[in-house]
């Protein structure tokens, strides 16, 4: 029996080996290595989100947004078919390791899409810009992965080969209190963070740029992930006199938000203003009329139907609306690595698909003016790719849905909007 | 589902009398029943979206998906379960099947996929998916078989009565080859599953061709590779002869001097193992390598506290988290309050100090509370630990949410570890002194204090112990385990965030210890292993690993409640329990009551 | 007979030092409490109406706490475990209230006739928790009646996990939002000022009069001593005639039963719903029915108010008033608190240890 099997696979490398010298070689002369696809065999791409526990909508939302890429350049690059490897990263630094160790252990995967969370980015960036991979997320927002201040000096956690296309918390924290004290005019703020590092760092920044214009913070203050009670909240922020609330949420608590301050006296004037997190379908249909007159930040709206598309294939395919806000950022993310492979992928006539690895980087690195569902995004030496302009929307009409809401745009500001 | 009790009950001296006698397996009610709730499950399984999202998984290219594995394992299990004939007794053996006995199988199978079937006609109609997202077109297609709807349909039910009676038919092959034919089909299932496991084994053991030859690039086992390997293994299940005796007595009939020879041998062996491990298994298997041990470390730790000091803690994490920040807060140049970066080796001292501290100050007001009250206020000093640690308030000293970055890597000598593969060396040694300390411990005077104090700690302060210090003394050596363990945590991850330390983390460890085997040390490695090893190999399950994870909690409790591997002590306890009822039961009960337990 | 008396005066010394201790966290937890309270009342930041608003929503989130913890009380006095997998019967049972409600507000009835579509909601909510609670009972309890206490709270926690799970798997993982009911929109107002929320006077309303039904159910039916005979021993109690599983599953349901009834409180409320919505009222629940004492009815309900209102003041009056930032972050951080002293001062619970002994 052994002696068989051996000399079945002693024929088998034989084979292969005969076949190698046949073809055309390839010279792989990167300096970190290529990628060698076999005819037939997919092209990897991993996919990092949080997709188990009670952050699940945070992670799927953003697969289902990479896996619509996917299906718009028709599933493959240059004849191979994509297959997209997809990892829970737990919202965890533990569980961002994990899964990047499982990544990096797979020498045919070509880079991530991802992570969700920051916190989960921090370590998987490190593991696989180590291994020579490439990684973009669609919505991790700490200046600490990328650059503080914005495009001046390297963050805390930054590694080669790392990208995102979700805004510097820099960015568009600056832009936020940009619009408040400059275009609303107003002086008081409060602001409300949740405890996670996304909300807390769209608040630091806030704080201290509306400080930076001026205005005056009254209260900041935080609440937890899974609170449903914000009124005691909401009355001690009543209470210190603001002129606008800062609530850079994620649903549910955004919707709480909203709901309970239309409860507490002398929160009647008050002017609210959300983020990102919060620019999701399912965030403008629950809020409903109780949501009018609230602002929100965010990317800017790409011109054209291109949104409209999306969601139409999402719900056609998944048989609901988005259910959280990054599904674009991260549609977008898949879209640049799917469009720089293309680009520095050589394909050979045996149909084996050749990637460089640090070519890879140097590709993405160059992105400049793609056109995305958040704009058009140009990545810079950090890895920011995010799109140049932050704008602020207006609810006016829920019935018009998301793709009302994000094209009531009242107001934009180019980074670094100080 | 009804599972019996496990076939390990001790034979019975007497000769029992009995009185009801079951003629055959097949009853069409209790067919019909089994038929219904395996329906339900395939109706469930297929609109949670477990079928569609598992299509993509090829176990054999191209021909099965873990999809449809999932969708013929249903009504083979429950004609299997519908053919069973009625234990007549506990531990007594069932009276021959005749092959009128498979007529179970087959209504069974057939009734629950006429269920599901019922499903995809009604989806259209009712327009299910408004309710139920996952009721695709894809789901459609796929339950169908892409044969269109009525074709498609008959098709399914066809299928699954035949996998029905297939299932009950087992029961009629002779004992050998059924288990020969199910163990096979399990491995090659297994090897299929694993994939990604065996893959990093064959690189590791430099057999990468290897893995061409089994599996196809687009993953799966390859058609001729499966049939090899099931050809393998079923030869070898039907020409291997069980062996009478386990290696356990065979050791004990040697003589001393070649026992304590055994043993050394054994270690050494186990030693040159764990040295070599790492570098076998490669680095993604290390880095789960090294998740169980740190879950281990924990598990031993809280072994002590739940296990043998029976005090219910269910806020471990939060002793986690004192080391890990201690560790983070000491060694990192980027604390944000007071950075003296300290190496690991200096800082360790302080996080078993600080631990302790930790230990002492949630044991003090406890000290008096029982049962399911320490349960919860153990839980809440879990909380409080996690909220501290993200509150704004503490923020200028452990980071608040954005948490401790860029701790340096465990210095040994000239090497720094960093590799998952290196990080496996400490961490197996920790455990190994956590293992040796536990076990010290569990026969010392401390260790029976605190086994009678699990048992009564009114008769245990009578008979002189004292409940405070020993009390305290478990709640610290428990935090200082747990300590270590996020100490060494800190250092693999290079970071460290408040969200790490949830409550999720403390039930983990809880249900380990209580899945081994509570007070067992072996149990505990195994628990380690099966809860956090193997979700992290199946991460195919990914968004329904939670789902898999609970069912998966509930079958083991069900099956084996005492825990995988027991205590001896413990053991012994139920074995003669167990014999007590059975000795004493009135015959008629067990015969009217066919389903078991 | 010296040694003896050693041993005995040591032991009184090291409990004295002990209780020395803990006097010494009880006075000092106390005079924080006290100070914060002091600093915020003398900085006069919140108005009379704002003290009144934050004990409305105290009592308001109490009551579903309270609620909730009801069930989970019955279930541990009867067999003596911690249900996990109780906040997912509450979950289930505002779920599928979602789905109704929603269809009912897409066909206009939601509007035209809101007492009886609450009415719908109401019967949907709680048959699908009583039900879902009996099969938990039959399928992840019962077979482990005799097992020790451990083993039950692992399945109920696998329980927990897969339920969730399946609910996220069939229904999705978004977040559906309840129409308001026209019924309790607005404010109860008295004299011009907004007195409290129709929601909220619902929610606590309705948590007083269950709680009311289900004393005089287990102090004065004879299912309800049957009960409670089963919480005392549950051999004694089968030879006494009473059937145990019969009874047990009674438990679960009114158990499950009033989940559900709290499911549409929370929803009517809060107003949305996922499948994680369970979990974090389940452990406050249980933190609830531990703070007023286990297995006692009344003693759930006020430790559920009690834990409501630590909620509402204790971050906003004494955190904030000792000058800690973000003090609402540290909510659940007071309430455990909290937790922890109430029982060094009482080791059982607020109201004593259970159901049955009071009687003794």
């Amino acid at each position: 029996m052994n002696r068989k099997f051996f000399l079945f696979g002693g024929l088998i490398v034989a084979a292969l080996a005969l076949g190698a010298c046949g073809a055309p070689a390839f010279e792989c002369d990167d300096a970190i290595g290529c990628v060698d696809i076999e005819p037939g065999a997919p092209v990897k791409i991993a996919v990092l989100q949080v997709i188990a526990g009670e952050l699940t909508s945070l992670g799927l939302d953003q697969v289902r947004g990479v896996e619509i890429a996917v299906d718009e350049i028709g599933g493959e690059i240059q004849g191979h078919p994509i297959e997209l490897v997809v990892e829970d990263e737990g919202c965890s630094a533990e569980g961002g390791t994990t899964a990047a160790q499982k990544v990096v252990a797979d020498p045919q995967v070509i880079g991530i899409v991802g992570t969700s969370c920051s916190g989960a980015g921090v370590p998987a960036s490190q593991i696989m810009s180590e291994a020579g991979l490439v990684m973009i997320s669609g919505s991790n927002t700490s200046p600490r992965l990328t650059s503080s201040p914005l495009g001046v000096t390297k963050g805390e956690a930054w590694q080669a080969g790392y990208f995102r296309t979700a805004h510097n918390d820099e960015v568009q924290g600056a832009g936020a209190a940009n619009f408040v004290f400059n275009e609303l005019g107003l002086t008081k703020a409060a602001s409300i963070h949740d405890g996670d590092p996304y909300t807390e760092g769209l608040v630091t920044v806030f704080n201290r740029e509306f400080e930076a214009f001026g205005g005056e913070i009254v209260a900041t203050t935080a609440i937890n992930k899974g609170d449903t009670d914000m009124r005691p909240v909401l009355t001690s922020i009543s209470a210190a006199g603001t002129e606008l609330i800062f609530f850079p949420l994620f649903q549910p608590e955004g919707d709480f938000i909203v709901f309970q301050s239309a409860e507490i006296a002398g929160l009647e004037d008050v002017v609210l203003m959300g983020a990102d997190g919060l620019l999701a379908d399912t965030y403008v249909e629950s809020v409903g009329e109780e949501g009018i007159g609230t602002y929100y930040s965010g990317p800017e709206t790409p011109t054209g139907s291109i949104y409209d598309d999306f969601l139409a294939a999402h719900q056609e395919k998944y048989g609901e609306a988005p259910i959280q806000s990054f599904h674009a950022h991260s549609h977008d993310a898949g879209a640049i690595l799917f469009a720089a492979i293309d680009k520095v992928a050589v394909l050979d006539d045996d149909g084996t698909l050749h990637i460089g690895r640090q070519a890879l980087r140097d590709a993405m690195y160059a992105t400049s003016n793609f056109q995305g569902i958040t704009g058009s995004l140009t990545c810079d030496e950090f890895g920011d790719c995010a799109g140049q302009l932050i704008q602020v929307f207006l609810l006016d009409d829920p019935a018009a849905g998301i793709s009302g809401l994000r094209n009531n745009a009242v107001f934009s500001c180019a980074a670094p909007c100080k | 589902m009804a599972v019996s009790r496990s076939p390990g009950t001790p034979a019975l001296e007497q000769p029992i009398v009995i009185t009801a006698f079951p003629s055959s397996a097949f009853d069409i009610r209790k067919s019909i029943r089994l038929g219904l709730i395996a329906g339900l499950i395939l109706v469930l399984i297929s609109a949670m979206g477990l079928v569609e999202s598992f299509d993509d998984r090829m176990l054999i290219d191209p021909i099965l998906s873990l999809g449809y594995v999932l969708l013929f394992l249903v009504p083979l299990l429950v004609g299997h379960i519908a053919g069973r004939l009625p234990p007549l007794l506990e531990g007594m053996p069932a009276p021959e099947h005749r092959p009128r006995d498979v007529l179970g199988g087959l209504v069974s199978g057939t009734v629950a996929s006429i269920l599901l079937a019922l499903l995809v006609i009604a989806t259209p109609v009712f327009d299910l998916r408004t309710l139920f997202i996952n009721l695709s077109p894809t789901l459609v297609g796929l339950l169908t078989l892409n044969q269109g709807l009525a074709s498609g349909l008959l098709l399914l039910v066809a299928i699954g009565a035949t996998l029905g009676t297939i299932g009950s038919a087992l029961h009629l092959l002779p004992d050998k080859w059924r288990s020969a034919l199910v163990k096979s089909v399990t491995w090659v299932l297994g090897i299929a599953l694993l994939q990604d496991l065996v893959l990093q084994l064959l690189r590791g053991l430099g057999l990468s061709f290897a893995s061409r030859l089994i599996f196809t690039v687009t993953g799966g086992l390859s058609i001729p590779a499966t049939v090899l390997i099931f050809g393998i293994l079923l030869g070898a299940q039907l020409s291997i002869k069980t062996k009478g005796e386990s290696l356990a007595t065979r050791f004990a009939r040697l003589p001393d001097s070649r026992k304590r020879r055994t043993l050394y041998a054994a270690g050494v062996l186990l030693l040159v193992v764990i040295v070599v491990l790492p570098q076998i298994v490669g680095p993604y298997i290390s880095e789960v390598l090294d998740l169980v041990g740190l879950f281990l470390l924990m598990g031993f730790g809280l072994n002590i506290v739940v296990g043998l000091a029976g005090l219910l803690d269910l806020g471990y994490v939060a002793f986690f988290a004192v080391g890990a920040y201690t560790m983070a807060v000491l060694v990192s140049p980027s604390s944000p309050g007071f950075a003296p970066q300290l190496t690991f080796w200096l800082a360790l001292p302080f996080v078993v100090g600080t631990a302790a501290l930790a230990g002492i100050l949630v044991g003090l007001p406890v000290l008096r509370m029982r049962g399911d009250y320490l349960a919860i206020v153990t839980l809440g000093f879990g909380e409080i630990a996690r909220l501290l640690a993200q509150s704004d308030w503490l923020k200028p000293f452990l980071g608040g949410a954005q948490g401790i970055l860029r701790i340096p890597n465990i210095p040994v000598g000239p090497i720094e570890l960093h590799t998952p593969p290196q990080l496996f060396y400490p961490i197996a040694a920790f455990v190994a002194l956590a293992a040796y300390t536990s076990w010290r411990l569990q026969d010392s005077r401390i260790g029976r204090a605190w086994m009678a104090m699990r048992e009564d700690e009114d008769v245990a302060e009578a008979m002189g112990i004292n409940i405070v210090t020993t009390k305290l003394l478990a709640f610290v050596i428990g935090a200082i385990l747990a300590g270590f363990s996020g100490a060494i945590f800190a250092m693999k991850i290079g970071s460290v965030f408040p969200h790490s330390f949830n409550l999720i983390f403390s039930l983990t460890v809880l249900v380990i210890i209580i899945v081994g085997g509570l007070g067992s040390l072996r149990g505990v490695a195994l628990g380690a292993l099966v809860i956090v090893g193997l979700p992290e190999l199946l991460r195919e399950f990914n968004e329904f690993r939670f789902l898999f994870y609970g069912i998966i909690l509930v079958v083991m409790m069900r099956l084996k409640p005492e825990g995988l591997l027991p205590r001896a002590r413990r053991a012994r306890e139920i074995t003669e329990e167990e014999r007590a009822q059975d000795v004493g039961m009135p015959v008629t009960a067990t015969a009217a009551d066919p389903g078991g337990t | 007979m010296a040694a003896l008396v050693d041993t005995l005066r040591e032991r009184a010394v090291r409990f004295s030092l002990l209780s020395f201790l803990l006097w010494i966290v009880r006075i000092g937890a106390v005079a924080l409490a006290v100070w914060g309270t002091l600093v915020t009342l003398s900085s006069g930041v919140f108005t009379a109406a704002q003290w009144k608003d934050f004990l409305i929503f105290g009592l308001a989130q109490g009551s579903v706490y309270a609620l909730i913890a009801l069930g989970y009380s019955m279930v541990y006095g009867v067999l003596r475990f911690i249900n996990f997998a109780h906040g997912e019967v509450f979950m289930s049972g505002s779920m599928i209230g979602f789905f109704v409600a929603d269809s009912m507000a897409q066909s206009g009835f939601w509007d035209s006739s809101p007492i009886a579509a609450l009415g719908i909601v109401l019967l949907a909510s709680m048959t699908t928790s009583t039900l879902l609670a009996v099969i938990l009972e039959r399928i992840a309890y019962r077979p482990l009646r005799d097992s020790p206490r451990l083993v039950p709270l692992i399945t109920s926690l696998g329980m927990s996990f897969a339920l969730q799970n399946i609910f996220r798997g069939l229904f999705g993982a978004g977040i559906k939002t309840y129409p308001v009911s026209p019924l309790l929109d607005g404010f109860i107002t008295l004299g011009g000022i907004n007195l409290i929320h129709k929601s909220q006077a619902l929610v606590i309303g309705t948590a007083l009069i269950f709680m009311l039904g289900l004393y005089l159910f287990v102090e004065r039916t004879k299912t309800g001593k049957a009960m409670r005979a089963v919480a005392e021993d549950k051999e004694i109690a089968s030879l006494m005639g009473i059937d145990v599983d019969r009874i047990i599953v009674i438990t679960f349901a009114v158990g499950g039963l009033l989940a559900g009834v709290a499911g549409v409180l929370y929803a009517q409320v809060f107003r949305q719903v996922n499948f994680f919505t369970g979990f974090i009222p389940g452990i406050k629940a249980f933190t609830a029915a531990v703070l007023g004492g286990v297995g006692n009815i009344v003693g759930a309900m006020l430790g559920g108010l009690v834990l409501g209102l630590v909620e509402s003041f204790g971050p906003s009056i004494v955190l904030a008033g000792l000058g800690i930032p973000s003090p609402h972050q540290l909510k659940d951080a007071v309430a455990f608190v909290v937790l922890v002293l109430v029982l060094i001062f009482r080791p059982s619970g607020i109201l004593g240890e259970r159901l049955s002994r009071e009687k003794a």
